[in-house]
């Protein structure tokens, strides 16, 4: 496994208003690695996951100190665009959200927006491989302009993942993927996630602990907006350094 | 007299809730009772008061018959049913004290003193009976307080049963304005061909009232009307339609919480605004804009009464139904598409064409066409702006008008409700009615298409 650091977090504190949402986060994520954000509700994983792609900047309230570096780049720099970072960092959404389009047309919109596609036929072919990639082309290859809010959950959320994959980024964000999803979807978006992460530098939020320890290569744990322990998330499982990972794995708190 | 009369009926029931629910709570801390106190003195206070005031209204009403048929009789050497009638009424006046005029027929006087007298004993007895009734069931009714009585359901019906009465009394109007314009029409259209009047292109309803007037023999051609109903909703439509869509697009997408906040309540206070006001606005503000404008391009080409003025005032007040509605309808689109779109570096502007737009483009729709039905309808604004001369034409610097200022100008003053002229005012309103009830029809159900996409 090669051990490049593709993002890197430096004491980054978050505020919705006057309230502290994280407090001096300090944390690696290793490029084509899976890293899961685990802890119980409350505890600004899904906070940290959007502070990624800034998708923060999207709420009035809030604000950031602190570094977040990306390939030596700070994220949070005036100078720095959202709109290009954003393309270069996907994000899966808890609950599957396909455009009121087609299904081509879903996975056409990033493309189209960021001028990708030279033509028709390039456009076509974007869309056919993160299909494929995504593990959904098979099933909707007969009917790709029909509604993607026609398809079933799980194929739902393979749509939004090819949807992410077709702008061609280098990080995927996952917010809890899975769960709204049954048990053998969710086993699906798993598979798929092995798979990507071949390809891609990937975090993902759960709540289920199971599903950290199944598809992460390392796993951080939070608690009360504060990373307790991270590392290697068969050692994190086996062996938490922390009382209060401990319980929390264990079952006896969160 | 009866004042008191149902002043002390409804006493009577206030004091049955309240001696009745203190029954209940005392019976209540013996034992369970099927219905809560509050209840008992609810059905307690409907048992008594319903029956009297029913009793009483009956008896007023069989009394006023009764009366005028005894003292008809003072007067049964007159003929003319009429005089007659205005004679009891007299006798009624008097005795009243309304009037002090004295009628010139022997039978006047008696016929008061008559009257006086019946009046008398009757509504004394007329309260012993409704007070005793009363007071009878008031004493019946604390019988039924008991633990199993159950009050809860007779007063849950009771309720359902005024419910029913109200709703069914709110469709009863609606029908009744809809006959009542319709047999108007029907009037007018037994005088004047249905096809001269929807298709005909000359609108002159000055008809001769007397024989020996100088007038036109009147024409009832309703194009240049409707046309000029449209022109100016169309002008509307071309300065509401994108100050609305742009406001409702910053205001849903783009404005921080507390601008929001700040700002759709006063949007919203427009369409508060009385039309009368819209309308000395146009006349004193917009009309010598537009006329000055107008001088300095071609002097004199517009005058103070042209279709510009009546559209371009109508258009600002229609711009808040716009906003207010084409928000809703682009903040009801789930903020996981919004997000979603942003996620993949989409701009905010291209998030709304492309995301919020199409998926909230029903209910864009139905706000501009309930907009529109609303411009058609506005009479205020365009009477006092827009003219009465039914030109037809698509000049909108031109003297135009409308369907509600030609109603507003058949039906003022003195009218006979026979003529032509008159009853084409009612033609013209069905029609009118049923052009803005198909918008309507279209506008809701565009509506309810576009909320079931996402539930």
């Amino acid at each position: 496994m090669t051990e490049k650091l593709k993002i890197s977090i430096k004491n980054l504190n978050v505020f919705y208003a006057n309230k502290q949402a994280l407090y001096d986060i300090n944390l690696n994520i290793m490029e084509r690695e899976v890293t899961s954000l685990i802890g119980p509700s409350g505890c600004g994983k899904s906070t940290l996951l959007k502070c990624l792609n800034r998708m923060n900047d999207l709420i009035d309230i809030c604000s950031i100190n602190g570094q977040i570096m990306i390939d030596g780049t700070n994220i949070n720099d005036s100078d720095q665009d959202p709109v290009l970072l954003r393309s270069k960092v996907g994000m899966v959404f808890q609950k599957p959200n396909p455009f009121p389009k087609s299904i081509y047309d879903n996975v056409a919109y990033g493309p189209k927006l960021h001028g990708i596609a030279q033509s028709k036929d390039e456009l076509d072919s974007i869309v056919i491989k993160s299909l494929s990639r995504a593990g959904l082309y098979e099933e909707v290859k007969s009917r790709l302009f029909e509604p993607g809010t026609g398809l079933s959950g799980g194929q739902q959320q393979r749509l939004c993942i090819a949807r992410a994959l077709a702008v061609g980024p280098e990080i995927i964000l996952m917010d809890e993927p899975c769960s709204a999803l049954d048990p053998i979807a969710t086993a699906k978006i798993e598979e798929l996630i092995e798979e990507l992460k071949t390809k891609y530098t990937i975090v993902i939020v759960t709540h289920s602990m199971q599903q950290a320890a199944r598809v992460s290569d390392r796993t951080a744990y939070m608690h009360m907006g504060e990373l307790v322990e991270s590392g290697f998330t068969k050692n994190i499982f086996s062996n938490p350094q922390h009382q209060k990972t401990q319980d929390y794995i264990t079952g006896r708190i969160g | 007299m009866t004042t008191i009369t149902y002043l002390a009926i409804f006493a009577l029931a206030v004091y049955s809730f309240i001696i009745n629910k203190s029954r209940a709570v005392s019976l209540a801390k013996f034992s369970n009772l099927h219905s809560q106190p509050y209840y008992h003195g609810i059905y307690s206070a409907v048992f008594m008061f319903l029956p009297a005031i029913t009793l009483l209204i009956l008896w007023t009403s069989i009394q006023n018959i009764l009366t005028n048929l005894t003292i008809k009789d003072y007067f049964g050497d007159i003929n003319d049913p009429g005089l007659v009638k205005f004679y009891i009424n007299s006798v009624i006046d008097y005795s009243s004290g309304v009037s002090t005029r004295i009628i010139e027929h022997s039978g006047f006087l008696p016929a008061v003193e008559r009257y006086s007298s019946l009046t008398y004993t009757n509504s004394i007895l007329k309260i012993i009976v409704a007070i005793g009734l009363s007071v009878t069931l008031l004493r019946l009714s604390m019988k039924t307080v008991t633990v199993e009585f159950k009050a809860r359901e007779y007063v849950e019906r009771l309720f359902v049963m005024l419910m029913k009465l109200s709703s069914i009394m709110a469709i009863v109007v609606t029908v009744g304005i809809v006959l009542s314009l319709l047999f108007e029409t029907l009037r007018f259209f037994s005088m004047i061909n249905i096809f001269d009047f929807l298709f005909g292109l000359q609108w002159s309803p000055q008809t001769a009232i007397r024989a020996d007037q100088v007038a036109s023999s009147g024409s009832f051609g309703a194009i240049p009307v409707f046309a000029g109903t449209i022109l100016i909703s169309l002008i509307a439509m071309l300065v509401a339609v994108p100050i609305g869509l742009y406001s409702a697009i910053y205001l849903s997408q783009y404005a921080p919480y507390k601008v929001r906040t700040f700002a759709k309540p006063i949007i919203e206070i427009l369409a508060g605004i009385p039309t009368v006001v819209y309308g000395f606005f146009a006349v004193i503000t917009v009309a010598p804009f537009f006329r000055d404008l107008g001088d300095k391009i071609a002097p004199g080409a517009l005058s103070g009464e042209s279709a510009i003025i009546a559209g371009t005032v109508m258009g600002i007040m229609i711009i808040p139904f716009i906003t207010s509605l084409t928000d809703d309808a682009m903040n009801a689109v789930p903020s996981s598409l919004k997000e979603g779109s942003l996620a993949m570096g989409a701009t905010v502007s291209e998030t709304t064409k492309q995301v919020i737009i199409p998926a909230s483009f029903h209910g864009i729709v139905a706000s501009f066409l309930l907009a529109f039905s609303r411009a058609i309808g506005e009479t205020m604004i365009v009477v006092m702006a827009a003219g009465f001369a039914a030109n037809l034409t698509l000049n909108p610097f031109e003297s135009v008008t409308t369907v509600t200022v030609q109603i507003v100008g058949l039906l003022t003053g003195d009218q006979e409700f026979d003529s032509a002229k008159t009853l084409s005012a009612f033609a013209l309103a069905f029609v009118l009615f049923f052009l803005t009830l198909i918008l309507n029809v279209i506008a809701l159900n565009m509506v309810k298409k576009y909320r079931e996409l996402y539930e």
